[in-house]
């Protein structure tokens, strides 16, 4: 029996994708978790992966072709085996399956820089056919203009063909898109402390000095950590808030902004962060943070945050008035750590001084619950061994 | 290993953690973080790039060492055998 394979919600600012490359053929069996196509979205190329087992019976929407969410892309045979050559005929006016060679694993996959992908997307260029001459194999802009067709062939629309608007003109719709549901719907409120984080930058610059760079870990990962615990403590500030209605989530997982550099932003899931140890949840951060920025994350990972932890990392701006994600309730900011007077023991001391902030929906929570998450944060944070 | 050899192999390196860089418009004076916004998360990738290619662990506290291209290959070839 063949399943639809659909495209995936892709976050909440992203309602449409062009597929830019199948990693699947009609006959290749495929399994739960599998990345099966990539997607190129406002934000970027993404990999999505299929949640299901079975068989590719037909690739319903060829590469070139923007399609919304929620579009049939693919059918699977789920029942586990082949379907007959005879049952291969496509539905009248079904688009042209491209002739892609069965994919090889993620692992395997060719690197493509964004910017590259984004040019052979306007060239009409297969990046799946190119050997890349950049750095580990990366497929550049360079190969893709080599491999520039000489009558760059037309890609079939479907909403509309992609290279009409300028990625980041259309990043920044997605996120003007976001942000203004966010403000017309959700009745924010914001809170700030400063915490003086002297001690937790001393235990931080200490665990890394003492261990090799891949085992170090960043201020941010703290923070990711505190946050998480303090939503498994407090409910009402990581879950979803759709038709009317707010439900908790039963796993935290913090999406981390991600500032990309071409300009705009990304905000991918720690899955289950709450549950995870600091070295694996840094790991993990590590991995995201390249893989945003090189145009490789997961359908899932997007449409997973349940809250945000935005970090203005070394901006040196102090306070960050976050907004909200919709469907997610709550945002959490972090400023640049900087050395401020501050009172101890009677005496005004130089210390190293955090903006922490909250952004959340008075829907759900009031600034009393707000100002609990807020503290606890802040005191996970001054005890980074617990976390 | 000299330092043109040297230079190539980072610039190979910080293309690697960040596939968004042109390795052909990085100047090697001006620091990556004022070139192409790098961060705190970049460096620590690209110290972990250096341990695991080079084998060098580049110690935090001398992280600001390795702010550009040219600072980097003179901290690399004092810091390899």
């Amino acid at each position: 029996m063949a399943t639809e394979f659909r495209l995936p919600a892709l976050g909440a600012d992203m309602d449409a994708g062009t597929v830019v490359e199948w990693r699947i053929a009609p006959g290749a069996r495929v399994k739960r978790g599998d990345v099966v196509a990539v997607v190129e979205t406002d934000k970027g190329a993404i990999d999505v992966e299929i949640f299901m087992d079975g068989v590719v019976r037909e690739i319903v929407v060829a590469t070139g072709n923007r399609v919304p969410v929620g579009t049939v892309l693919a059918l699977i045979d789920t029942a586990g085996q082949a379907p007959p050559a005879a049952a291969a005929p496509a539905g009248t006016g079904a688009p042209e399956v491209p002739s892609v060679p069965v994919a090889a694993t993620a692992a395997e996959r060719p690197k493509v820089s964004p910017a590259a992908r984004r040019r052979a997307l306007e060239l009409g260029v297969d990046v799946a056919q190119l050997r890349g001459s950049g750095p580990g194999g990366a497929v550049t802009v360079e190969d893709v203009e080599r491999a520039r067709p000489a009558v760059a062939g037309p890609a079939p629309p479907a909403l509309a063909t992609a290279g009409e608007e300028a990625p980041a003109g259309g990043m920044r719709a997605a996120i003007a898109a976001a942000m203004s549901r966010s403000k017309r719907e959700i009745p924010h409120y914001y809170l700030a402390t400063h915490v003086d984080v002297g001690g937790t930058v001393e235990w931080l610059a200490a665990h890394n000095a003492s261990v090799p760079a891949p085992q170090r870990l960043l201020f941010a990962a703290l923070i990711v950590k505190a946050v998480a615990l303090t939503c498994r403590e407090l409910a009402g500030f990581s879950g979803f808030y759709r038709d009317g209605r707010y439900e908790e989530c039963e796993s935290v997982h913090v999406g981390v902004a991600v500032a990309l550099r071409g300009g705009g932003l990304v905000a991918p899931a720690i899955m289950d962060t709450a549950r995870k140890p600091l070295a694996v949840l840094m790991d993990e951060f590590r991995d995201l943070v390249g893989r945003a920025r090189a145009g490789r994350l997961r359908a899932s990972e997007l449409a997973a945050p349940t809250i945000i932890l935005t970090s203005l990392g070394e901006s040196a701006v102090e306070t960050v008035f976050p907004i909200i994600q919709p469907p997610q309730v709550a945002i959490v900011g972090a400023g640049t750590i900087v050395d401020r007077p501050w009172v101890m023991g009677g005496q005004v001391v130089p210390r190293p001084v955090l903006g922490l902030s909250l952004g959340a929906d008075h829907r759900v929570t009031d600034g009393r619950l707000g100002a609990r998450f807020l503290a606890r944060v802040a005191e996970r944070l001054l005890d980074p061994g617990s976390l | 290993m000299d330092r043109d050899e040297l230079a190539s192999r980072v610039l190979q390196l910080l293309t690697a953690i960040a596939p968004d860089v042109d390795p052909a418009s990085v100047i090697p004076g001006v620091a990556f973080r004022d070139q192409f916004d790098f961060d705190s998360m970049d460096t620590l990738n690209f110290a972990v790039a250096l341990h695991r290619e080079l084998g060098v662990d580049v110690p935090e506290k001398d992280y600001a060492q390795l702010a550009s291209l040219e600072k980097c290959v003179a901290y690399l070839h004092q810091a390899m055998p």
